[in-house]
């Protein structure tokens, strides 16, 4: 393996690994770790995982993508969920995945250019009480308006520049 | 400090009770996600730095807590002052040294902080005095709100645990499962299967080694009873799992919880180590020689593994495909040995079961299914929150009462419990009382307790859609019937919400929905036609508009509808053209507005801010003859 194919870190996958005994059941765990810590789940480290965990790589994978909480591809520097959860649904979550698509030039599940942004719908973030709900980076916002999108985004980047 | 007797035990509750009895005020600052995302956290901080501050004074003593989920998310952050009852709403961190120094101290009622009924317009001080609680009966979210989750001799100051103690000082494994069958307590994870017969049945099964296991997966959208009992009172869920392994001899225990979920697996795991602190859990707990340990699981993110053997599969790292019914988890679940899988409800009524006894919660609730209730009550409706309730309150009541009627009084349409294996409810049901039988026998479904209202303006035939879609994201795949059956009655709901809905497309569901039931492997595909079948037979005359008029008559189908100003109503204000997406609203303000139909997207954005009603709806196939009036 050449130095510049395996152009990711592999210490921070190695310290998470050191944290769960080398079985099957530790796997998720290790994933949302990993998850975590690269912000998506790269190819090479998930190699890492399975020699570690003694899993069959395939098996990593058909773990990796079947659960939502797993990216295969890089994401972008702050994440943005939408809820579109029945309260939420109900509410009119769709507008605002329609305007972040309208802002941003991105639907769900896509990463914009200078990856700075990616979209995602989640179903349901325990806060209904307050739909339509928006989650961008850490920072939740409830009864979120189209029109409040702008400035969520443009928080986001100063909070990303600090 | 390790409780090793029954006497220590006793002595720290007392002790814990009198850690704030000097205290002149306690003031409860609500820090579940909801208040949170409004700006708790600041709320929280200000309040402990004026503490603080008279503290060094040497003022009298206020011990501010930060608190789990109150219900009340919307009107947050919320802020509760004890010995005094008193609620603020909607409270901001810059107000808080004037709270302090004129509520605390001077006794004087700030009414812009007061909650204002939605319905009469009238201040209310008291907690206990809002309609939205006045009307509850709390058991699983007994301490919920009056608790520092973080801190385990809050906890245990209101009680927790001493359900626990007596279980291990008093009774027998035995004698425990005889009080939950007293209790009549069914699941709150949605089937409502008997919770002492399942225990039984685990109990039976041969082998040393077994699982007590609690599903926080809670995946029903617009369901957060669990989110909330996780972060707020996470005591209560763990003392439910040792009660319970206790009675059944098990050793090792899991919390499955939602990765959505994050402050529930944080306040989960603190909750979890000052719990062995203690000596309330881990190796020879209170002293009585029982060992019992809980790891925590997080969830990837998928509906299906709240379905029991998916989840097992889940917590032993591998993909959550739900396999067939007739291996029966208690006798062969995680990691094939006999396992007992319950809510988090379920569990968080252990405690109080065992505390105050079978009958005690057998006296609640109908006859067949007993106790309370939590249920999220959400959508269109005035008071949304988190509430809970006897068995067999009226959906009426629910909504009208606790809720304070829909948003804006508009007309009620539906209310949809039971999340995508539910049904939607109708106006003429709505003095059910609910109950796991009512429910299921008006075609919905308990389901998590999440309760979702809809007004006239909510389309029927898309909330059936909206289910599909979701279904076919969350469907594992493994069997046709769910899979399949999915994917082509989608075709049908998009066709009759886009305008192309033809005769037989009914029927064509209606047949299709026969299969998926018959032949679909777990309760998601066999679930999966309820939304689409209550909203057939409640609101068939929606299906026939789409079809027939390619109208739709909540004004919601977006293919099927055009939004245009009335003249007589429109004051010009100009609020419509600040929210429209695609800026076709013209006119100057003070003036008539117009609508250009052909780049209007009937977003509806600005039907909603209209404050003279002056925007109406009409089915877009007759935008020529209406143009033309
Ligand atoms: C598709 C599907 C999703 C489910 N999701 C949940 C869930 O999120 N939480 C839950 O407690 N039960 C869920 N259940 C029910 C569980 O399979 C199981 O019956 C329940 O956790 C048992 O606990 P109880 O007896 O205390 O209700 C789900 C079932 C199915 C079929
Ligand atoms: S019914 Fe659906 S979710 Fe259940 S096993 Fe079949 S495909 Fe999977
Ligand atoms: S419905 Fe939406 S797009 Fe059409 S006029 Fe109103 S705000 Fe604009
Ligand atoms: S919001 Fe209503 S009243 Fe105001 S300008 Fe638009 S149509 Fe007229
Ligand atoms: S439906 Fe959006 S937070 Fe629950
Ligand atoms: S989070 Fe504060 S009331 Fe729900």
């Amino acid at each position: 393996m050449t130095q510049e194919y395996c152009a990711v870190d592999l210490g921070p996958v190695a310290e998470i690994l050191k944290d769960y005994p080398p079985e099957e059941a530790s796997l998720i765990q290790v994933l949302q770790d990993v998850h975590r810590a690269y912000n998506y789940l790269p190819c090479d480290v998930l190699g890492t995982v399975a020699k570690t965990l003694n899993v069959p790589l395939a098996k990593v994978f058909s773990v990796s993508t079947f659960y939502k909480a797993f990216s295969l591809e890089p994401q972008g520097d702050t994440i943005i969920k939408i809820c579109v959860g029945t309260a939420c649904h109900i509410r009119g979550a769709g507008q605002l995945v329609e305007e972040l698509e309208r802002k941003l030039g991105v639907g769900p599940d896509q990463t914009t250019e200078d990856r700075k942004f990616t979209v995602k719908t989640v179903n349901c973030v325990g806060a209904c009480a307050m739909a339509p709900v928006m989650i961008v980076g850490e920072t939740y916002h409830g009864s979120a308006k189209p029109a409040r999108i702008g400035k969520f985004l443009a928080e986001a980047e100063v909070d990303h520049a600090d | 400090m390790q409780i090793e007797s029954k006497a220590a035990f006793e002595s720290l509750q007392t002790e814990s009770r009198a850690r704030h009895a000097d205290a002149q005020a306690e003031i409860h600052v609500c820090c579940g996600t909801g208040c949170l995302a409004n700006g708790s956290k600041a709320v929280a901080e200000a309040f402990a730095a004026e503490a603080e501050k008279r503290n060094r004074n040497g003022g009298p003593k206020l011990v501010v807590k930060p608190t789990g989920c109150h219900g009340f998310c919307e009107r947050g952050p919320l802020v509760a002052f004890k010995p005094s009852g008193l609620l603020y709403t909607k409270v901001k961190a810059a107000a808080v040294s004037e709270v302090v120094e004129k509520t605390v101290e001077g006794g004087e009622i700030l009414s812009r902080f007061l909650y204002k009924d939605p319905t009469d317009k009238s201040r209310i001080e008291q907690y206990a005095d809002i309609p939205f609680y006045k009307h509850q009966n709390r058991v699983a979210m007994r301490n919920i709100g009056l608790i520092d989750p973080t801190d385990i001799l809050d906890a245990v100051a209101e009680g927790a645990y001493s359900g626990l103690a007596k279980a291990l000082f008093e009774m027998d494994p035995d004698r425990v499962i005889d009080e939950v069958e007293t209790s009549g307590l069914r699941g709150r994870g949605g089937a409502g299967f008997n919770t002492a017969r399942k225990w039984r049945s685990c109990k039976k099964a041969e082998g040393d080694r077994r699982f007590v296991l609690c599903n926080g997966d809670e995946g029903d959208p617009g369901a957060f009873k669990d989110r909330s009992i996780m972060e707020g009172d996470p005591h209560s869920v763990i003392e439910g799992l040792i009660i319970g392994a206790y009675a059944l001899g098990a050793h090792e225990g899991f919390i499955y919880v939602r990765d959505e979920y994050p402050l529930a697996i944080v306040n989960l795991m603190i909750a979890l180590e000052q719990a062995r602190a203690f000596g309330l859990l881990g190796a020879n707990i209170l002293g009585t020689g029982f060992d019992f340990d809980i790891k925590i699981s997080r969830g990837g993110g998928a509906f299906v593994c709240g379905e029991s053997s998916a989840l097992m599969l889940s917590i032993a790292g591998k993909v959550g495909e739900p396999r067939a019914k007739y291996v029966h988890s208690t006798a062969k679940g995680l990691f094939d040995l006999p396992t007992v899988l319950n809510n988090v409800e379920t569990w968080a009524n252990i405690g109080a079961i065992i505390d105050k006894g079978g009958t005690w919660y057998a006296s609640l609730g109908t006859e067949k299914s007993k106790g309370t209730k939590a249920f999220s009550l959400v959508g269109k409706v005035k008071n949304t929150g988190l509430i809970e309730l006897e068995m067999g309150t009226t959906l009426r009541h629910i909504i009208f009462d606790i809720g304070g009627g829909t948003l804006g009084d508009r007309p009620f349409k539906a209310v949809q419990t039971g999340g995508p294996s539910g049904g939607c409810i109708p106006e003429h049901l709505l003095d059910l009382p609910v109950d796991f039988e009512k429910l299921t026998e008006a075609g919905s479904m308990m389901g998590s307790g999440g309760m979702i209202v809809m007004d006239d303006r909510t389309c029927m035939v898309d909330v059936a859609r909206y289910f599909l879609a979701f279904l076919i994201e969350e469907s594992c795949g493994k069997c046709t019937p769910c899979r399949e059956g999915l994917r082509q009655m989608l075709v049908i709901y998009n066709d009759l919400v886009e305008g192309r809905g033809k005769n037989g497309d009914i029927e064509r569901i209606e047949r299709l929905a026969k299969a998926m039931q018959l032949g679909s492997l777990c309760e998601l595909g066999k679930s999966a036609p309820n939304p689409v079948l209550s909203t057939l037979r409640y609101f068939r005359d929606e299906y026939e508009a789409h079809i027939n008029d390619k109208a739709c008559p909540a004004g919601m189908c977006r293919e099927l509808t055009a939004y245009r100003i009335l003249e007589d109503l429109c004051g010009g204000c100009h609020a419509c053209v600040k929210v429209c997406p695609v800026d076709c609203i013209a006119g100057e303000p003070k003036s008539l507005h117009v609508i250009d139909h052909e780049a209007c997207i009937s977003c509806g954005a600005c039907f909603d801010v209209c404050p003279d009603e002056a925007i109406v709806t009409f089915p877009k196939n007759t935008l020529f003859e209406t143009e033309v009036v």
